[in-house]
């Protein structure tokens, strides 16, 4: 007996932590990322140099530091990825927490950089834009707030989620940032579906929706011509948009080649907004295929990973995550082929924005660590539901 | 049924059962409550999934549609980027503007504009320097700190002529651009200059500005002029470029010789209501328009338009529509004798006559002596309805319904109360001012066998057979009186041999603007047709203010001052719209006729 538990090895209390992560880690939507941050230095090297001869600094400053705020943004993915749920929910309720903080101080404290628009704080070296770490925070209260509304006797939780996205959305109009506003309400939205929402509130909502936006169109001029302006077939080649429309058609199926496009030198947001435009026309069809694929097998495989999950919270979470990262992308090349309305948006992981960068970064980060393979009753499913 | 009603009992039975046998029942209902959350965490995954299916789905289609769209762009063609694509392109083309005859009366010019892009320039201190010595109206300084400072685009001239355009070229600054421009010529300068009007940019932008009317015709057809679906169709005017040209400089010289402060006239074709030659003096160069006058009377300037803006009582032309309605009316005919005592008093009014005409005159004599009494008379058998009623109908109480944006601003000013003495005066053409082509507008439709015309100055195919004024019977009489007035009457001095001239003179003292009448200052008219015999054109000439010195005393009455002016015209102008004059041939008794044989 003694020897027999003497001199043996130590039996560790569960799996060792890295083995078991990658195990349980969703593999395709890991090397889906690690691929688009590659894409997006790869982009950064032809996007950015004409904003730093603009700005007289050396030519790969921007890529160079998007090579740090992607390193940077990868190590948070993986070390919050590798966390438990329970431990993600407890540190993104207190990364809620200070970004909401921080969000409200804006206007005291906050800078505009000369846009118009106060998001960001200077911290010198840096800028930081605490919408971007507000956002990912906020799908993870939502969601543990609904699950908790789903138990018995739980507070009602759909209720106080709105009330927080509603105070949220009102302190970003004030920046004003109707990007950010539109992605957190979308969210919440969507997380509300998957909750359980009425069907019938959703077909009065959609209705309301259309009649809505026949009235605006009929009684404001300025609505309907901005609608009529986005319908219409031809596009004024001198806007950011016909720009970026004549960079992908010069692009053709595969790009003019490495460094020969022209578009990044007329557009001021060539970097950022439109940097699929210069993806078009450098790498040509191909790649901007790549990427979209890239996007859509992300999203579609966490959701659908999502759908075998049985405790709500993860559920909920990981759904608000994985659509308000596809729907940023989505927007962002909708508006960059005339499917979607002008809306300044970052596609995420390729754009270049340390924000956006770091906040993405933790934001798969906790997709990961919600879509990995738990025992969920697989068998009881199996056998038909006997467990009970 | 019974298994989904007991269900939900049956915990609570356990319960009871086991505080009935005093054990804890705290266990039993967490046991209860974790069932619950089961069942419903199963219920909520199975709607869940579901709905995620729906989500992802809608996420695969929409990332399939943005690469398809993607797809189609990347297949399709690039387009250079041009700024005349942009929604709201000007249209640099206007279309000319052409008398009857197809001469150009307006028509556009291309020049240059110069501006500057100051971030492009290599040396602004001598860009500047050289501009202002190809331009001395610039500011050097403010050129400099133009160039030098923060601003990034400047027009310097709208408009250069090509040799200062060379002259900029020689400067070799690659900061100065030019831009094409389309400029509004008149080629004929001041002729027809108020028809005209004028035109200036609009918008502009730096490959074309906008040439937009800002007066005259080219304000009122500005939309039809710059239609693109014309296709450059230029406007064909009624207006006879040469007899514009003749009536003008006979204008001008008369007035000099009656030293008048102004002078109006017109012509018009008595059938079809085209304008013909309309002019007023003194006049502008519609190439260099001159700015409006900020103070004083806007009849002083020389944009004013008397023979369509300016209203004044015309006086005694209008003796003939009295006279004419009396005929229709079948109060008189030619030969009524009408009694010319005078003074005319009534009430506190007195009508006099310039000469004393005697107890009676014919109705003709009437006309063709012009008497104030023997018309006023008339006027009271017509009474103030039937008159007013008449001239509404000629059209004397509105504006001109002609094509000139300035037409609504020649309003005829009429007596607020229409009273008896009202009718008596307007018989004779006081106390209702209209303008010299509200007159012409007037005789036409008296004379040309008595129906309506409207004044127009665009080309028409044929009559325009408007509604009947007077019978033809009376039309001719008319004609007759007019004719008499040249043959034998006030107007003696406006005949031209062989045309014909038929036409009544006018003299009536200006009014002043405290009120009352100035007794020196008259406003001569001369309106009439030609050729009596078979009507054609209406004309009307006004002087303002004439003095005729050469007698012995000095003479306004129209019949020595406007009359001989409108002879001229006539004598000038008539064979030039194409009319042949009659000439009385000799007799051939005198004449041998001889032969060889």
């Amino acid at each position: 007996m003694t020897e027999m538990v003497y001199g043996t090895v130590p039996v560790r209390t569960g799996d060792p932590v890295l083995p078991r992560w990658w195990r349980t880690i969703d593999k395709w939507s890991l090397s889906c990322i690690l691929m688009l941050c590659g894409i997006g230095l790869l982009l950064g090297l032809a996007s950015s140099p004409p904003l730093a001869a603009r700005n007289g600094l050396d030519p790969f400053y921007y890529v160079t530091r998007q090579a740090v705020f992607g390193g940077t943004a990868i190590t948070v993915m993986f070390i919050v990825s590798m966390m438990s749920p329970t431990l993600v929910r407890r540190l993104a309720v207190l990364g809620f927490i200070c970004s909401f903080i921080a969000l409200a101080l804006l206007p005291i404290l906050g800078t505009d950089f000369g846009k118009g628009a106060v998001r960001w704080y200077s911290l010198g070296f840096a800028s930081v834009q605490p919408s971007e770490f507000l956002k990912p925070g906020f799908i993870v209260v939502a969601a543990w707030f609904m699950a908790a509304g789903h138990q018995v006797g739980g507070p009602p939780g759909k209720t106080y989620s709105l009330i927080l996205a509603l105070i949220i959305v009102a302190f970003l109009t004030q920046q004003p940032d109707f990007g950010q506003a539109s992605l957190v309400l979308f969210a919440w939205g969507v997380m509300y579906f998957v909750a359980g929402a009425p069907m019938t509130l959703m077909i009065v909502a959609a209705s309301f929706v259309v009649f809505g936006g026949f009235v605006a169109y009929y009684n404001s001029e300025h609505f309907a011509r901005r609608i009529d302006g986005y319908l219409s077939a031809d596009v004024d080649p001198t806007t950011q948009l016909g720009y970026a429309t004549n960079a992908i058609r010069e692009g053709g199926f595969f790009g003019v080649g490495v460094g020969e496009g022209q578009v990044k030198w007329s557009l001021p947001d060539a970097h950022t907004d439109f940097i699929i435009a210069v993806a078009a026309e450098e790498y040509g069809l191909v790649c901007v295929l790549v990427i979209i694929a890239l996007y859509a097998v992300i999203v579609v495989r966490s959701l659908m990973r999502l759908m075998k999950e049985r405790d709500m919270f993860i559920r909920l979470a990981g759904t608000g995550l994985a659509c308000a990262f596809g729907v940023q992308a989505m927007i962002n090349m909708g508006v960059a082929v005339r499917l979607l309305p002008a809306k300044g948006m970052t596609l995420p992981f390729v754009s270049y924005g340390g924000s956006s960068l770091i906040a993405g970064g933790i934001a798969v980060g906790m997709l990961l660590a919600f879509t990995r393979s738990r025992p969920q009753g697989e068998m009881a499913d199996v056998l038909g539901r006997i467990g009970r | 049924m019974i298994g989904t009603l007991r269900r939900p009992l049956r915990p609570l039975a356990r319960i009871l059962k086991a505080r009935d046998r005093g054990e804890n029942t705290e266990e039993i209902e967490r046991e209860n409550l974790r069932l619950r959350h089961e069942e419903m965490r199963d219920r909520a995954r199975a709607r869940a999934e579901g709905r995620l299916l729906i989500l992802g789905l809608a996420f695969f289609m929409a990332f399939g549609t943005i690469g398809l769209r993607m797809g189609v762009l990347a297949s399709t063609d690039a387009e250079e980027p041009r700024a005349s694509v942009s929604g709201n392109p000007i249209i640099g083309q206007r279309a000319d503007i052409v008398d009857r005859n197809g001469r150009i009366l307006a028509t556009n010019f291309e020049t240059h504009a110069l501006y500057a892009q100051p971030p492009q320039m290599i040396d602004p201190h001598y860009a500047a320097a050289q501009l202002v010595d190809i331009f001395p109206e610039l500011d050097h300084d403010r050129l400099v700190r133009d160039f030098t400072g923060e601003r990034r685009f400047l027009w310097v001239r709208r408009q250069i002529s090509p040799e200062q355009m060379q002259a900029v070229h020689d400067i070799g600054e690659p900061g100065l651009l030019f831009g094409p421009r389309e400029m509004r010529l008149y080629p004929n300068g001041p002729i027809a200059a108020h028809i005209m009007g004028g035109a200036s940019y609009g918008r502009e932008g730096v490959d074309a500005a906008e040439v937009i009317g800002v007066a005259g015709l080219e304000r009122h057809f500005d939309d039809l002029l710059r239609d693109p679906a014309n296709e450059g169709a230029p406007l064909e005017l009624s207006i006879d470029l040469t007899i514009q040209s003749t009536m003008e400089e006979v204008l001008n010289n008369g007035m000099t010789l009656m030293n008048a402060a102004g002078a109006a006239a017109v012509m018009m074709d008595i059938h079809t209501g085209e304008i013909v030659a309309m002019a007023s003096l003194p006049d502008f160069d519609p190439n260099n328009r001159p700015r409006p006058l900020t103070s004083g009377d806007q009849a002083d300037s020389p944009l004013f338009n008397r023979a369509l803006q300016g209203v004044y009582e015309l006086g005694s032309v209008f003796k003939i529509f009295t006279v004419a309605q009396a005929m229709e009316l079948g109060l008189v005919n030619a030969n009524t004798m009408i009694d010319t005592e005078g003074p005319l008093e009534w009430g506190r009014f007195r009508i006099r006559d310039f000469h004393d005409y005697g107890d009676e005159l014919s109705t003709t004599d009437v006309i063709v002596r012009s008497s104030n009494i023997g018309t006023a008379r008339i006027a009271l058998m017509i009474g103030e309805a039937r008159q007013r009623d008449f001239l509404e109908r000629l059209g004397f109480l509105e504006a001109t319904p002609v094509e000139m944006v300035e037409g609504p601003t020649g309003q005829p000013i009429t007596p607020r109360n229409w009273s008896e003495i009202s009718t008596m005066t307007i018989s004779y053409g006081h106390g209702l001012s209209v303008s010299p082509l509200h007159l012409a507008a007037g005789y036409a439709s008296l004379l040309n066998g008595g129906t309506l015309v409207e004044p127009t100055l665009l080309r028409q195919d044929g009559p325009q057979n408007g509604p009947r004024i007077v019978s033809e019977s009376v039309s001719r009489r008319s004609v007759e009186m007019l004719r008499a007035v040249v043959e034998r009457g006030t107007a003696s001095l406006g005949e031209v041999a062989g045309y014909e001239v038929g036409g009544k003179t006018g003299t009536a003292d200006k009014p002043r603007p405290q009120g009352g009448y100035y007794d020196d200052r008259v406003i001569a008219t001369f309106a009439g047709v030609f050729p009596a015999s078979e009507p054609q054109y209406v004309f009307v000439v006004t002087l303002d203010e004439p003095i005729e010195t050469s007698g012995d005393e000095p003479r306004r009455t129209a019949g020595w001052t406007a009359v001989p002016v409108a002879a001229e015209m006539i004598r000038r102008t008539a064979p030039l719209l194409g009319l042949r004059p009659s000439v009385e041939l000799g007799t051939l008794s005198n004449v041998t006729v001889t032969s060889s044989e």
